[in-house]
């Protein structure tokens, strides 16, 4: 049987019955990978192969559920190199706390990762040393970033459900690209402790998956405070697939006027319009609303995020883990030399280009005009959406702009690659949740995404909306052909 | 031209807790390199802090200690710079919103003012070889107080008592060891020069690498000297971070002001803002036991101390509480006997054997200290005769009581042994007593000193001179 088409939801009774073994998942979903990957892309490192994976299901709620994670997730077990030159070799001495809580939920971690745009920075996952990931749905495009590995497998079934990472759009724009799910959560709801810092204040782990109810299921698992981490908050975790009742009657959803403007793809307009019809249609009421301050989310994000990378990246410089320019190991005298030589050639173009940005902002004489003016900002686009959760149940709008771009044909351009966040990139800034979910294909057969968004730990309100919708459509049974 | 000083301090004190700053790794010292050590104090990615609340609250204490205001509002900061020894490459400190500010500290009849007091992590330790370098990180996250003064500080001297006045306050708090040979209490200094009565502040330079506070002293001193005679010379002081060499007594620039490292602070995004509250800071004001001024201060009030003596006594918090239960030992209300034994025999003691004077060991304890104290007083025994039997004592480890009974030490004060002796010294020195009887006093501490003599040394000399007198004046 080919268990790797099956969702989580769908795996867990099976296995439970034992009429599916977690190795016979396992074996099935090698298959897949062995068969379809040399074009998709999505593993790194599968020499290592699944074997080195334990195949034996623990006791708990996902008990034999292989997880696919990306390359950014600390495993004690597997290497974990974010994709890049510096950290070859790097096997943390320790599990993420998300890793950790799926264990114990008796998941299965893959031992090999999936890609990623090198520390998380892109839009494509073109910026990986290990070379881009393909779109499923068409080879010849990206599948978004920086969790287009994460995706790319989901959709393509090569993985069941997949953690990715979000600072700035990360997981909601592959998701969307790929016609997959994908959940940010509210900053604080899910433990950062273990996932390699691109921007602190930005970062969130959360769910890719092929349905909406994965999509609870994984919540489930990784949400909850954890004292490793002091940003993680003490909000009680709810059973999020009770949220999943169908019924939105009443919801009240703000359609922000900002996100609908000029140089978005006119399909995509279409699309996302008919999806909010259908919303209307399962008994939701829709009204134009203002988020004012949405034009500066773009360089405020780009001057925070990069200014926490450039400090967060520092650490890797060659002296206790990674790679080590070998020159110098010859060499072996001048400090500073053994740094430049390490990072300049071991850090790719995207990496280097933003710790340069996040430095100068950082800079003295430079830190008030660039980075507090910034916070201050972002205090502004929290303030835009605190006022419109407090008259609606949620805000739709489209996940990206544009639906998934040819490999190569925003690479040269970095502004107008960070130009398709811009429908993501508020969200982080302002900490709250949202989901994409599939609400559609363009004429080429390019999958679109639907973004919905709620106020700070209200996941379940997105849950419950992206399912309702998800069940009254069809679009989540639809598989590119591979 | 005369000159003034002005000298700032910036004192690094380690605070004294079980785990480290952000992470949940043993601060102990002197282990073997890299035995106390996690994800977190060796900067490994995806690594996060969490701030040990018990750093936080020593932090307060000094805070209120040191006359500051603690902040309500509180938050940590990154401060960035390259070197193997920093493993995340920052330093998470306080930038400016540091734990307590604006407070002072009186030395002597001067008040310092505290510019402020802030938390930050250690860094690890570098350890050369011929041709490698090695890095212990057993250090590398121990909570640290950096305290820094107003420059308000005017000479070398003043610097030396301003450090011994923190440092004691420090220890009564305990909340640091300051043991500076362990690295847990560091200071830098920032000098200058301005001719006298000018209010502007002359160009500095900061002095680092001093292991004692002698070697801030001197330190301090060489260059107000290099300082002055570079003025007087006609030339300019250049803005500069200097290293004390102790070897050759002097300082070396190790870089200038153009040179100096931009830190890009920024607000630590991994640990949120801390409020302070009035009633946390009122709890751990509760915690604060007498400090060094107010035990000074209850001392002369309550044992009738000389202030001087008092001051001498309560400069270590375990000497201190040592010196008060003797003093409560002694059941005389005069307390001046033992006083003079803690600060005259007992400290030449410590310091013959390395150590303070809570750190003896007496053969005995106390109590045999109090009976040869009380056996002085009595006129049992000679002040010269318990000062020799208290350092044998201390070298045999037999009881000061043990030793006199042994020795037979004990004076002779009985009139009617002592006169026999003063009979004879009287009839074998004529020449002396014509001498005294003629008006020279001084040959009586000669006939003294005979009968001193024939007894051995164990005559009560007091006594043997009352008899003389009386012998001598009468006949």
């Amino acid at each position: 049987m080919e268990f790797h088409t099956l969702t989580a939801h769908e795996l867990l009774p099976l296995i439970k019955d034992g009429k599916a073994e977690p190795l016979q998942v396992l074996r099935s979903l090698e298959k897949r990978i062995r068969g379809v990957d040399p074009r998709v892309k999505a593993y790194v490192r599968f020499h290592e192969s699944l074997e080195h994976t334990e195949a034996k299901a623990g006791e708990g709620v996902l008990a034999g559920i292989p997880v696919t994670v990306k390359d950014i997730i600390c495993t004690r077990d597997f290497n974990t190199e974010c994709c890049s030159r510096i950290l070859e070799g790097f096997r943390p001495p320790y599990d993420a706390t998300v890793i950790r809580k799926l264990k114990e939920a008796g998941a299965i971690i893959l031992g090999t990762k999936v890609n990623m745009d090198e520390f998380a920075f892109g839009s494509s996952t073109e910026n990986s040393r290990f070379g881009p990931t393909h779109n499923p749905w068409d080879l010849a495009r990206v599948p978004g970033g920086s969790s287009g590995g994460s995706s790319a497998a989901v959709a393509a079934d090569e993985a069941i459900i997949s953690l990715g990472t979000d600072t700035g759009g990360s997981i909601r724009q592959p998701a969307s690209f790929c016609g997959v799910v994908g959940l940010k959560p509210t900053y604080g709801r899910v433990s950062r402790y273990g996932l390699i810092a691109f921007a602190s204040s930005l970062d969130q782990i959360g769910p890719i998956t092929k349905d909406v109810r994965d999509c609870a299921l994984l919540m489930n698992t990784i949400s909850g405070y954890d004292p490793h981490d002091s940003t993680s908050v003490d909000e009680p975790v709810p059973d999020y697939t009770a949220a999943l009742t169908g019924d939105i009657k009443g919801l009240k959803i703000g359609i922000p006027d900002e996100y609908f403007v000029e140089g978005m793809d006119p399909e995509v307009k279409a699309i996302v319009g008919e999806a909010i019809q259908q919303l209307k249609k399962l008994g939701a009421t829709h009204t134009p609303v203002s988020l004012p301050h949405t034009e500066y989310a773009v360089p405020v994000y780009y001057i925070i995020a990069t200014a926490e990378a450039s400090s967060n990246l520092a650490r890797f410089d060659g002296v206790q883990y990674g790679w080590r320019a070998e020159a110098v190991k010859a060499r072996g005298q001048n400090l500073i030399e053994m740094y430049s030589q390490t990072r300049g050639q071991a850090f790719g173009d995207e990496v280097k280009r933003r710790i340069i940005l996040g430095t100068f902002a950082l800079s003295h004489g430079y830190y008030d005009a660039y980075y507090l003016r910034a916070l201050k900002v972002r205090t502004l686009i929290k303030n835009d959406f605190d006022a419109v959760f407090k008259q609606f149940d949620c805000i739709v709008t489209p996940t990206s702009p544009t639906p998934a771009f040819r490999i190569g044909e925003k690479a040269a351009d970095p502004l107008q690659m960070y130009l398709s966040d811009i429908y993501t990139i508020s969200v982080n800034l302002a900490g709250i949740p949202a989901i994409s979910v599939p609400c559609g294909f363009t004429r080429n057969g390019l999958p679109v995404g639907l973004q919905i968004l709620a106020k700070p730990f209200a996941e379940e309100t997105l849950l419950r909306v992206a399912h309702a919708y998800e069940q009254s459509t069809a679009w989540h049974t639809m598989k590119p052909k591979l | 031209m005369a000159y003034e000083t002005v000298i700032g301090l910036e004192v690094h004190v380690h605070l004294k807790t079980k785990t480290k700053a952000f992470c949940g790794c043993s601060t102990e010292f002197g282990n073997p390199p890299n035995t106390q050590v996690c994800p977190v104090c060796l900067g490994f990615p995806g690594s996060l802090p969490v701030l040990n609340t018990a750093a936080l609250d020593h932090a307060i204490k000094v805070g209120i200690a040191l006359n500051c205001t603690v902040q309500e509002y509180t938050k940590f900061d990154r401060k960035h710079y390259y070197y193997p020894d920093l493993p995340k490459n920052y330093q998470i400190s306080q930038y400016d919103l540091p734990v307590s500010k604006d407070g002072f500290l009186d030395v002597g009849t001067r008040r310092i003012r505290i510019k402020r007091a802030h938390l930050e992590e250690d860094a690890g330790k570098l350890m050369h070889a011929s041709q490698i370098s090695l890095v212990d990180f057993n250090r590398s996250g121990v909570p640290l107080l950096e305290i820094v003064s107003e420059p308000d500080i005017r000479s070398p001297q003043e610097a030396y008592e301003y450090l011994a006045a923190l440092k004691s306050i420090l220890e009564y708090l305990e909340v640091s060891d300051c043991d500076m040979e362990k690295g847990s209490l560091r200071c830098d200094a920032n000098v200058s020069i301005r001719p006298q009565g000018s209010r502007e502040l002359g160009t500095k330079t900061e002095l680092k690498n001093m292991n004692s506070f002698k070697a801030v002293k001197d330190a301090l001193a060489f260059e107000i000297t290099r300082q002055t005679e570079l003025v007087e010379q006609g030339g300019q002081v250049v803005q500069d971070t200097r290293l004390w060499d102790p070897r050759e007594s002097k300082t070396v620039s190790m870089r200038t002001k153009e040179e100096a490292k931009d830190y890009r602070y920024f607000p630590e995004p991994d640990l949120p803002p801390f409020i302070i509250s009035k009633e946390k800071v009122e709890a751990v004001c509760k915690t604060i036991s007498e400090l060094p001024k107010e035990k000074l201060q209850r001392f002369v009030r309550e044992y009738g101390l000389l202030e001087s003596d008092a001051r001498i006594l309560v400069a270590n918090k375990k000497d201190a509480d040592y010196a008060e239960g003797l003093m409560r030992a002694w059941p005389d209300k005069n307390k001046k006997p033992v006083v003079n034994w803690l600060i005259g025999p007992l400290a030449a003691a410590a310091s013959d054997h390395n150590t303070s004077i809570s750190g003896l060991n007496i053969p005995g304890g106390n109590s045999e200290l109090i009976k040869l104290v009380a056996f002085v007083e009595e006129g049992k025994v000679s002040n010269l005769t318990a000062k020799e039997v208290f350092s044998d004592s201390l070298a045999s480890g037999t009881p000061a009581s043990g030793i006199i009974q042994q020795k037979n030490l004990f004076q002779v004060s009985d009139t009617g042994t002592l006169d026999t002796y003063v009979q004879e010294a009287i009839r074998d020195n004529a020449p002396s007593v014509l001498a005294y009887r003629s008006g020279k006093a001084n040959a009586l501490m000669f006939l003294v000193g005979q009968v001193m003599k024939k007894t051995g040394g164990k005559a009560n000399p007091k006594v043997v001179q009352e008899i003389l007198k009386r012998r001598l004046d009468n006949a």
